[in-house]
């Protein structure tokens, strides 16, 4: 563990996590809200809407994050010369921001459509029953329940999303496995340690996080 | 619930007139949209000819997309049967009575499972060559990345369908004298594979795409030949990444298609009661519950 008594490498280690940290929060911002948005275009009257959230799916789901990660830099930034903020480093982490969430918004929505799937159609035939429109049937009674079955299968993509956000590093942002690779090849005689390090802090987080899941989504589940 | 039906009445005259004008608002922002994307095209000269061009000529298949897609799927296939033979072994190492084999398994899989696949590369590829001072082969890193990482979540899967295998099933072999073992091999795994196929062929879907992780370490995959080395010859990089994307979302709806086939067909045969059909769809949706998983 002497790798990390030296302050420049500590901090190496706290930058690369804390990057991991804002594109965790940004982008699960972003995908949830993309992700709901897109669940009730997929489940919407309208075909045109529903024809959209299909091919947002099947595009976005099908495609490697890691291309949709290059597409925004050498796409997005270098040829179409969208640049969203001045300082190089931000900039990269919005790009990386986007292309997460547009990636996980694809899971999040289906994880919501087959949530929708599991709620009774008793309880959508009530609410139509009583003279709800759609939009009334969706947000009052549907989502509320299906939101309750979709915690744990969110959870893991939330997990799932904590660990692809590794990937912005293609574009040159220095998060946690940048930071180790920087840190094995400075420090050879150290591997292990390092490895164990980066790889322990994950694991201590995220696997108490699914579990955490779990339990709240068998205390919250609709017993029927 | 069958969303399509069962969230809206059959649409009245108004119905119809609000979805008509839901219709035609939403057609006309997603043709801006389009418009817009087009003409950010066009202002930066992305339609030119000669940036397209170079996907009609069959040496640009042959010399970088193809070598790309067969190192792309040769990796994904070595590393899917190796993940195979992982899962298979912890999924009965977890499952095993001896606490010296059920907790290390255990530990095994979970880490592996919470840890970042790239993190695991960078690992393989830069670490491990310290500890052995021996270069490492970087198509071994990337599939041994691949095998530890999908082999974890495998495990998990075959757990989940083992135990999705309604206990008459391992109290009848062991009435009729089964041992351990035969009541494992012959009973429930052959039953646990069943249900779980699907879920292993969209591992299959995961796996391809992961492959794009070896991108980043230099493995001559579709990313690396198509798109990177294509586009520093022909300055095409958006078009060479369009190619490359819809390849990519070709293979992976044929397999998503072959999992839902073959998730119909197991269930239409009806040889799996009620109640097993039950517990493994709640396990297909959520594969990575518990523990670090969560796989996209």
């Amino acid at each position: 563990m002497d790798v990390f008594s030296d302050p420049a490498n500590r901090d190496v280690y706290i930058t690369g996590f804390l990057w991991i940290l804002k594109l965790t929060l940004a982008g699960g911002v972003g995908a949830l809200v993309l992700g709901v948005v897109l669940a009730a275009m997929r489940v919407s009257p309208v075909p045109v809407l529903r024809g959209f959230g299909t091919a947002w799916v099947n595009i976005f789901r099908n495609t490697p994050l890691t291309l949709i990660i290059f597409f925004c830099y050498f796409g997005l930034f270098s040829t179409l010369g969208l640049s969203l903020v001045d300082d190089i480093d931000l900039n990269n982490f919005w790009l990386g921001v986007i292309g997460l969430s547009v990636y996980t918004a694809a899971f999040v929505c289906e994880a919501i459509r087959s949530g929708i799937n599991t709620v009774p159609p008793g309880q959508a035939e009530a609410a139509r029953a009583i003279g709800m429109t759609f939009f009334q049937t969706l947000t009052i009674v549907v989502l509320p329940q299906a939101g309750r079955a979709v915690i744990a299968p969110l959870g893991s993509i939330l997990i799932a999303l904590c660990k692809n956000s590794t990937i912005v590093g293609t574009i040159g942002l220095m998060e946690s496995s940048n930071a180790m690779k920087d840190l094995i090849n400075a420090n050879g005689n150290a591997v292990i340690p390092i490895f164990l390090v980066f790889a322990g802090t994950f694991a201590v987080v995220l696997i108490p996080t699914g579990y955490a899941f779990g339990w709240l989504a068998n205390r919250l589940a609709v017993k029927r | 619930m069958s969303t399509d039906a069962v969230l809206y009445d059959h649409p009245g005259p108004r119905a119809k007139m609000r979805n008509l004008i839901l219709t035609i608002v939403f057609g006309v922002a997603l043709l801006g949209l389009l418009w817009w994307i087009y003409s950010r095209f066009d202002t930066k000269g992305q339609w030119a000819g000669n940036l397209w061009e170079p996907f009609t000529q069959s040496s640009t298949w042959t010399d970088y997309i193809l070598p790309g897609l067969v190192e792309t799927l040769k990796a994904a296939a070595v590393a899917m049967v190796l993940s195979l033979a992982f899962g298979i072994i912890f999924a009965v190492g977890r499952l095993s009575d001896h606490w010296w084999v059920r907790i290390p398994a255990g530990a095994i899989v979970e880490f592996f499972r919470a840890v970042p696949l790239l993190l695991l590369m960078f690992f393989i590829f830069f670490g491990v060559p310290f500890l052995t001072e021996q270069p490492m082969s970087i198509f071994w890193a990337v599939v041994l990345g691949l095998t530890l990482y999908n082999g974890s979540v495998l495990a998990e899967a075959f757990r989940a369908g083992v135990h999705a295998v309604p206990k008459g099933q391992s109290e009848a072999a062991y009435a009729i004298g089964m041992r351990k073992g035969q009541v494992m091999t012959h009973v429930l795994i052959p039953q646990a594979a069943r249900a779980m196929l699907p879920v292993i062929v969209s591992q299959l879907v995961v796996l391809v795409k992961d492959t794009a992780l070896g991108y980043i370490i230099s493995y001559g995959e579709l990313i690396q030949l198509g798109v990177n080395n294509l586009s520093a010859n022909f300055g095409n990089v958006v078009q060479a990444a369009i190619v490359a994307a819809i390849i990519y979302i070709i293979i992976n709806s044929i397999l998503t298609a072959f999992a839902g086939w073959l998730g119909r067909r197991t269930r239409r045969k009806g040889r799996a009661p009620r109640a097993a059909g039950a517990a493994t769809q709640q396990a297909t949706i959520e594969p990575g519950l518990g523990g670090g998983g969560g796989t996209l």
